[in-house]
Formats: C-alpha cells, sequence, structure tokens
C-alpha cells in the first residue's frame, strides 16, 4: 500500500508571534521553523500502516527550501521518499491554491491508498486544506480521526473513529481516502540517529508549477480567492485583578465578582 | 519563494522591515532591503515601509466571475436529530445584520431527512426563505451528500455570502464546498463586516495562536464563505410571528458516488466533553499532582454547571483523555467563564481560551502566566481555594 503524508513547516510556537504594540510590527524571536505538530500525528500513522500492510510513505510538503528541514524529519523517522514543492508562482497561495498545487503532486506520485494530514496547522488554523485535497482528488473525506480501526485493502475499505464535539463518530470509507487526524491517535516516535544520518544524505527532489502541471491561474496570489487586506494585534486583555486576603475572603470576594457579572 | 518586490530607487535602507518580518526574511545589504527565499509573501513590511518602497504584485487572478450576479446571503442550518445547533440561529442573528446592510435576503439551508419543521424556528430568527432538501440520505452529516446539495443549491440560486458554524460538521462542509466551487473560505471568523464599497465582505480573524488578527477579504469570487465558531456572534431574540418562503429542492446524487457509511456513535466516556458548546468550564492542569486530584475540579465543575477541560500537561501525563485538552493542539473554547487551576498559562494553553468571556485563575505561583490574561486571580492552593468555592456555591443553593 502507499500513503501519501501532506506537512506543513510553521513557527515553532506560532503563538509567540506578536504584533509590536508601538510600530504595529510583527515579533519576530520565537519564529523557529517546526513541523506542524498536527503533522506529526499524520507521519506516525503512516508509518504504523507501513508496518502492518507494508508498501511505502510519501511526504509532501509545499514551502520554501527550508521546509526541507520538515521533510527530512519525517524521512529521520523512516518515511521512503520526500518532496519538496518549491517554486515562486505558488508564493501567496491561500488554502484553495494550496490544495490545488498538494493534490497536483499526490497525483503525479500516483497509486496512492491513503493521503493523511494533520487536523490543522498551527499558525493558519483552518483545516481547510485536508478538505480541499479530498475533494479535488475524489477521495473519502475523513477529518478528526482519532483511530484507524481497520484497512482493508481488498476490499478497498478504511474504516476510522472520528472525535466530534461530544462523542466519537464510527465511519467506513472507500479506498482512496483522505484522513485529518487528531493527537489522540498516537505518539509520534522520535527520528533514530540512524534515521537521522540517512536523511540527511538524501537529495530531496524540488517540484516546481512544471513538474506538476499545475495551471498557472490556480497557483499563488493569483490563484488564490481570498487575500490579507491588513493584520492588527487584538484588543489586548486588561491584566487580572488579584483577589487577596486568605482562602474565605478570597472566595468570598470571588463570589461576589462573578454574582455581580450576572456568572453564579 | 515569495514575490515581493522591493523598489531600491524608493528604498532607503531604514531596516524598518527587518524587524517587521516574522520570517528573517529581510536584511539590508549596501544601504537597501533585500528579499530571502524565507519570504511567505504575508505583507507585514509593506504597512511599515515609510517610503513604500515593498509591493506584492498582484498577478493574474483565478479568473473573475460576475460578482453582481450574486445576492443573498446564506446561513447552514447544522441539525443533528431534529435539534437545530445554536451557533445556527448566531449566525442568523450576523446574517440579518449583513442582509441588512446589503439590503438583499437573508436565507438559511436545511438538509437533513424529515426535518421540514425546523423551518420554523429558522424563520423565527429572521430567515426570509429557507431552502429545504430532504432525502433520507441526509438523516446523517456526511461530506459527499450534504456537499452535494449545497453546491447545487449554490449554483442554481447564488448567494453573495454563505456562512457556515466552525464546527466539526461545518469545517469538514465548508472546506469541501469552497473546493467544488473554487471560492474564498475564512475559518473562524470572529468579525465579519461590510466594507465601505457595500459590497464585499471584510472578514476579521485570529491567526498564530490568537495573538494576530487578520482581515480576509475575497473579491473575485462568489460566494464570499466564512465559518463562525460558536458563541462567538450574539444569540438574537426570536420573533415567533415570523414567518417566509419554503423552497424545496431534490438531491441528485448516485449512491455509488457517496464514499462513507456512518456506522454508530459512541460516547467515549460517562463525562460530557463537549467542551466548545460549554458556558462553564473547569479545567486542572500540572497543579493537581496525580488524576485522582481532577475529583476536586469535577466537583467545582459540578457546582457550577460546567464541562470539565484540562491543559496539555495534564492530558500527556495520561491523568484525563484527550477529549478534556483546551489549548493550541487542543480545543478551543470560548465558555462564559473559564477557571483554570492548577494551570500556569503556557502560551499554548492560553491560545485555546484567551477569548473566554470572564477568566479565573487559581495558582499558588503569583507569576505565572495565566494571571496575566484571568479577570480575577486568587494566588493561592488549589487544594484550599477550589473545595472552599465549591462548598460555597452548594450554600448559595
Amino acid at each position: 500500500m502507499r500513503t501519501i503524508v501532506c506537512v506543513k513547516q510553521v513557527p515553532e510556537s506560532a503563538s509567540e508571534i506578536t504584533i509590536n504594540p508601538e510600530d504595529n510590527t510583527l515579533n519576530r524571536e520565537a519564529a523557529e521553523a517546526v513541523i506542524n505538530p498536527f503533522d506529526e500525528y499524520a507521519i506516525e500513522e503512516a508509518l504504523l500502516l507501513r508496518e502492518r500492510f507494508g508498501g511505502d510513505v510519501w511526504v509532501v510538503s509545499m514551502g520554501p527550501s527550508q521546509a526541507e528541514k520538515a521533510l527530512k524529519q519525517a524521512l529521520a523517522m523512516g518515511a521512503n521518499e520526500a518532496v519538496l514543492l518549491n517554486d515562486p508562482c505558488f508564493a501567496g497561495s491561500d488554502t484553495l491554491a494550496t490544495s490545488y498545487v498538494l493534490s497536483r503532486a499526490i497525483k503525479k506520485i500516483g497509486d496512492f491508498d491513503l493521503v493523511i494530514c494533520g487536523k490543522q496547522a498551527i499558525d493558519g488554523d483552518t483545516a481547510q486544506v485536508g478538505p480541499g485535497i479530498a475533494t479535488r482528488l475524489g477521495l473519502s473525506q475523513l477529518t478528526y480521526v482519532c483511530k484507524v480501526v481497520e484497512l482493508d485493502l481488498e476490499g478497498r475499505a478504511v474504516s476510522v473513529h472520528r472525535m466530534l464535539e461530544g462523542c466519537v463518530e464510527a465511519v467506513r470509507g472507500r479506498l482512496p481516502a483522505l484522513l485529518t487526524v487528531v493527537k489522540d491517535i498516537n505518539q509520534p516516535r522520535y527520528p533514530s540517529l540512524l534515521g537521522i544520518r540517512k536523511a540527511s544524505r538524501k537529495q530531496l527532489p524540488h517540484w516546481g508549477a512544471e513538474d506538476i502541471q499545475a495551471d498557472a491561474s490556480r497557483i499563488g496570489l493569483g490563484g488564490s480567492a481570498t487575500w490579507v487586506e491588513r493584520v492588527f494585534t487584538p484588543p489586548i486583555r486588561s491584566g487580572g485583578e488579584i483577589l487577596e486576603g486568605g482562602v474565605d475572603e478570597a472566595v468570598e470576594k470571588l463570589m461576589q465578582k462573578l454574582g455581580a457579572d450576572g456568572l453564579v | 519563494m515569495g514575490q515581493l518586490r522591493i523598489d531600491t530607487e524608493l528604498c532607503t535602507g531604514c531596516g524598518l522591515c527587518i524587524d517587521s518580518c516574522p520570517f528573517s526574511a529581510l536584511s539590508v545589504v549596501d544601504g537597501v532591503a533585500v528579499v530571502s527565499e524565507a519570504c511567505n509573501d504575508c505583507g507585514a513590511c509593506i504597512s511599515v515601509c515609510p517610503v513604500d518602497a515593498l509591493s506584492i504584485p498582484v498577478g493574474e487572478r483565478l479568473e473573475g466571475m460576475r460578482v453582481e450576479d450574486y445576492r443573498d446571503v446564506w446561513i447552514f442550518c447544522e441539525q443533528e436529530s431534529g435539534r437545530i445547533a445554536n451557533v445556527t440561529f448566531e449566525l442568523l442573528g450576523k446574517g440579518r445584520e449583513l442582509a441588512d446592510r446589503l439590503s438583499c435576503r437573508l436565507c438559511a439551508v436545511l438538509l437533513g431527512h424529515e426535518v421540514a419543521d425546523l423551518a420554523g424556528p429558522l424563520f423565527h430568527y429572521g430567515a426570509e426563505r429557507v431552502y429545504l432538501v430532504e432525502d433520507d440520505r441526509l438523516s446523517l452529516y456526511r461530506t459527499a451528500p450534504f456537499a452535494r446539495a449545497f453546491v447545487s443549491l449554490i449554483q442554481k440560486y447564488r448567494p453573495e455570502i454563505v456562512l457556515i458554524g466552525g464546527t466539526t460538521c461545518g469545517r469538514d462542509l465548508a472546506g469541501a464546498l469552497a473546493t467544488r466551487l473554487e471560492t474564498g473560505l475564512t475559518a473562524d471568523c470572529t468579525g465579519l463586516h461590510i466594507a465601505d464599497d457595500g459590497r464585499n465582505m471584510v472578514q476579521t480573524r485570529p491567526a498564530f495562536g490568537g495573538n494576530i488578527m487578520a482581515q480576509i477579504r475575497c473579491e473575485r469570487r462568489r460566494p464570499q464563505m466564512a465559518t463562525v465558531r460558536p458563541k462567538v456572534m450574539e444569540m438574537p431574540t426570536p420573533d415567533e410571528t415570523m414567518t417566509g418562503e419554503l423552497i424545496r429542492e431534490e438531491l441528485a446524487i448516485e449512491d455509488g458516488e457517496i464514499l462513507t457509511t456512518v456506522l454508530e456513535f459512541i460516547k467515549s466516556e460517562q463525562e460530557n466533553v463537549n467542551l466548545v458548546d460549554a458556558d462553564v468550564i473547569v479545567s486542572g492542569g500540572r497543579g493537581l499532582g496525580k488524576p485522582e486530584n481532577f475529583s476536586v475540579i469535577r466537583n467545582l465543575a459540578k457546582a457550577l454547571g460546567g464541562v470539565v477541560g484540562a491543559s496539555r500537561a495534564a492530558v500527556d501525563a495520561g491523568w484525563i483523555p484527550y477529549p478534556h485538552q483546551v489549548g493550541q493542539t487542543g480545543k478551543t473554547v470560548r465558555p462564559k467563564l473559564y477557571v483554570a487551576c492548577g494551570i500556569s498559562g503556557a502560551i499554548q494553553h492560553l491560545a485555546g481560551m484567551r477569548t473566554s468571556d470572564v477568566i479565573v485563575a487559581i495558582n499558588k505561583d503569583p507569576e505565572a502566566p495565566i494571571f496575566k490574561v484571568a479577570t480575577y486571580g486568587i494566588v493561592g492552593d488549589l487544594f484550599q481555594v477550589v473545595p472552599r468555592f465549591t462548598e460555597r456555591l452548594k450554600r448559595r443553593l
């Protein structure tokens, strides 16, 4: 079987990127680039399935050449092949254009049974690229997967558990399918030393728009339906009021405050 | 890899752009700014440049469409077993405001099996027209038949705006719809308004874990689509005298095109884990020390009529299952009251709860970052404070 995993490189702690209120500039100290946390679960799940069913695991990422680092990490964990989708024409792609680029690359790799993505990336938080790929390639769309229950390659079906708001939904989908996974699904392995060494030596293919036969009007800024008009800092929460006194006194004050707010 | 252009004639080499770049892609070489491959075209530098030397060219755009052919604001009615999700009504409230500004109709889309009765409440909450597709294959939410029914309606009736709840169901559906329609979709909007041009919707949403807000537009394509999480928009007051027009359509899909089958729903445990819809959440973190101590949190949650949440530390330690996790790799919540007990307030946790209406923090470390976002803080031992608070709440009843 073949599984293709889509990964994104994101700032390590996306939430530490802030705008400086004085001059409206972005603070970037914390912007160390890492593999999106949810994508690590996607890679791990692909590796676990390969251990049970054989075959290979491909990893693809669209991004600048630094994103090779994320792909090398996936290789070090045990993925067989990795491809970087890198072309100046891809720049400025929104989720619509990104899902187009990724789906073209997946098509080029071909012959796959599963595509696995993280449920969302921690910088954009959209959760839109996975469904976008499934729609473009006509795959069974299984989002928020917390468990792969059964994979039946002969019968061409996959059964999963999806984590919904208040419960878990058991669903069966036809193969090929696209899964987006949540954190609960597994515990990603650490890359082995041997894996790291092998990955560091591997030359990664870079595919541009021509390699994946992408329609120029559907990629990059021009192929995007949305554009960011402005970024700004949200209103800052006013610092908390500390309720002083002993335990009883502080709790009493809290009861009054919450009472006044209509909360108790 | 960006398309950022730097006008070297205008650039003074002041370097202001360097600090504005979240990707460290800019530097000044020989007195002019240069951009590296790390550029992500985020545009953050453009507004800080004092001499307007930076720009991102707008290339050949996705083929345009006659946007003026699209009218009306549509709301997706999310329902399960005949119960309409509250986010639907919240969206009707916001949709009314947008429709009034655009002088167009507010409509709802109702998809399901034997759900015609639900049109009533949709009218009461402001829908002037309800598009109804009833089919037994729509009895439970599945991507393919729902997307097909919805896409057909949009292609036939051409709304200019489509709003969908930012739930697991809504986000699953919206991503498929926008792709099929080749239009723009903005996730988890916290603000929606019509621009001064009187036509385009400005969509405001948090990014980078809520530290940055972005305003997004979709001017060339229609419909303009957005998802909004539950409890973000206000719940409007219904008017039970209101009624409207019901338009029925058929679902045109072959069974063979429906790729998935729902097998069953499993309540993962006795405890309610629906954090997203909860008005009150009481969360415990590392400060609890061991799994048994979650009983303190559960008792307080019960006294407040709330749901139990947890920090990543508590989940990773195995003290409580993952569905309870609040934060960057867990759930994003927005209750009326969030009580954080023994949670230091790592940035990843704050990203998931900082927009709660009122935050109460109980922690023994006065320096804990949670106090910076807390409305009310108590510095003290949670094992004394929380039981006392619980007891006090019970006494009130």
